[in-house]
């Protein structure tokens, strides 16, 4: 006779409730999310300082440009 | 070594044969009564579709994963850099070392930035906690840890604490003062406890509250004032090493990473996982949401860093190169999500293109392991933590 254990029993019981819990996900398809993402990077990339570089005087990171005396 | 719930064998009299036996829990009917074994296994041969067993619960599970399979492969219709072709390429990247921050006596293991864009926080292997000032690499405080490694540090969104933790498996609070008189170790406060090594950190959108994730499998949010635990998340089925929190625009959730290769999400005020991901292939170090939340990046020792989309619901990207054979420790996003920063074990950083899925650039600089990566709050740069006892702010 098999052996029903317990607490195989309750874990099999919350692996249940996750995957009807993921059934009911609604899900989108790669290329709506896909396009949605490529939106996020274009509409923002202009405010990007790491990807547009930015001059040395507004990044305080940048080195300065050494002023000589004339 | 994860937290576990198991169920007590209880003793009693059968509600089917009334004999006194160790009795399980069995469901009629979404009621719960208690069989002993041999009623249970007579029960499990029949009926199957009104009584739910474990049985009928393996083919539930059975059923329901096939369907999920097939409804995943029908939205599976085109890859991101597919849809990327026609995006203009990046150019070349012009991107050096603007400060070195040298001070730790040993391995950097952590850092966060300061919402002033300019203060870090860094933490290491010499249990030594120092707040910096990037601008000038000036050291603003320094506190020492009773315990080495520590793995995980964070700034408090005013600027006026921080939280670390690691082998002493607490995560305290340090309120920063500029009083030269006061101690800072005197008014540490123990937030959060665990059974095992504290390995992330992250303050909510408050300092009121603190989201852990530990070497005991488990994540958990805690009241800053009172030490309360507010909610644990279970899960993990083995270590858990990285967390973040979702922007604030997209509500209430936060991802996870861990050595059972998962990356899961959770919802805050529920603790319930809401998804799961396991397409990587060895212990997940580091993720990072991108901007707008409806997704998030993952870093690990499988050598590669990987974009999974929430909506979607799976796997859309995988940044990795033949010649990339070590892992990735901390990835982050640039301000807009087209750059993807990743730092790796084999000293390197690596930039990748986000929508193409290609390599913009690889950073040399530090002597061993890159070990801790972010970009500041203003995106203007990033600074990388390395094993090598210091920290590099790149621009």
């Amino acid at each position: 006779m098999r052996h029903v254990c317990s607490s195989s029993f309750a874990a099999m019981k919350t692996v249940v409730q996750q995957l009807r819990l993921d059934a009911g996900l609604d899900r989108v398809k790669v290329s709506q999310a896909a396009v949605d993402l490529k939106q996020v990077c274009l509409q923002n990339g202009q405010h990007d300082p790491l990807l547009t570089g930015v001059s040395s005087s507004t990044n305080p990171f940048r080195p300065q440009k050494v002023c000589s005396f004339l | 070594m994860c937290d576990q719930t198991f169920l007590v064998n209880v003793f009693g009299s059968c509600d089917k044969c009334f004999k006194q036996r160790a009795l399980r829990p069995v469901f009629k009917k979404s009621q719960q009564l208690s069989y002993c074994s041999v009623c249970a296994e007579i029960m499990a041969t029949d009926g199957l579709h009104e009584n739910e067993t474990l049985a009928s619960l393996k083919s539930e599970a059975e059923s329901l994963k096939g369907k999920l399979e097939e409804e995943r492969a029908k939205l599976h219709d085109v890859e991101l850099h597919q849809v990327a072709e026609r995006v203009e390429a990046l150019g070349q990247f012009v991107m050096k070392t603007r400060r070195t921050l040298k001070g730790h006596g040993n391995k950097v293991l952590c850092m966060d930035w300061c919402k002033d864009k300019r203060r870090i926080v860094s933490s290491s292997q010499d249990g030594k906690v120092i707040v910096w000032d990037s601008f000038t690499t000036n050291k603003e405080h320094a506190v020492t840890m009773p315990c080495t490694w520590v793995m995980a540090c964070a700034y408090a969104p005013s600027g006026c604490a921080i939280a670390c933790g690691g082998l002493d498996n607490k995560c305290s609070v340090y309120p920063l003062t500029f009083d030269k008189n006061e101690n800072m170790a005197a008014k540490k406060k123990s937030v959060a406890m665990h059974t095992n090594y504290l390995s992330a950190c992250s303050f909510t959108n408050s300092d009121m509250q603190i989201l852990t994730a530990s070497g005991d499998g488990t994540c958990a949010l805690w009241d800053v004032e009172s030490g309360q635990l507010l909610q644990s998340f279970h899960g993990h089925g083995a270590d858990v090493l990285c967390l973040d929190l979702a922007p604030s625009e997209t509500g209430n959730t936060f991802v996870s990473g861990g050595c059972d290769k998962k990356a899961m999400v959770w919802d805050m005020r529920s603790g319930q996982c809401i998804q799961a991901f396991e397409t990587h292939e060895s212990d997940i170090n580091s993720v990072r949401y991108y901007p707008s939340g409806d997704a998030f990046a993952s870093g690990s020792d499988d050598a590669t860093c990987r974009l999974y989309d929430l909506r979607a619901d799976r796997e859309v990207a995988i940044y990795s190169k033949e010649s990339i054979i070590f892992g990735a420790s901390s990835v982050d996003f640039s301000l807009s999500g087209r750059l993807l920063f990743a730092g790796y074990n084999d000293y390197t950083i690596n930039v990748w293109d986000v929508l193409k899925g290609s390599r913009v650039s690889i950073l040399f600089g530090h002597e061993n392991r890159v070990s801790t990566l972010r970009v500041s709050p203003d995106g203007t740069a990033f600074c990388s933590g390395s094993w090598d006892h210091t920290l590099r702010v790149w621009a």
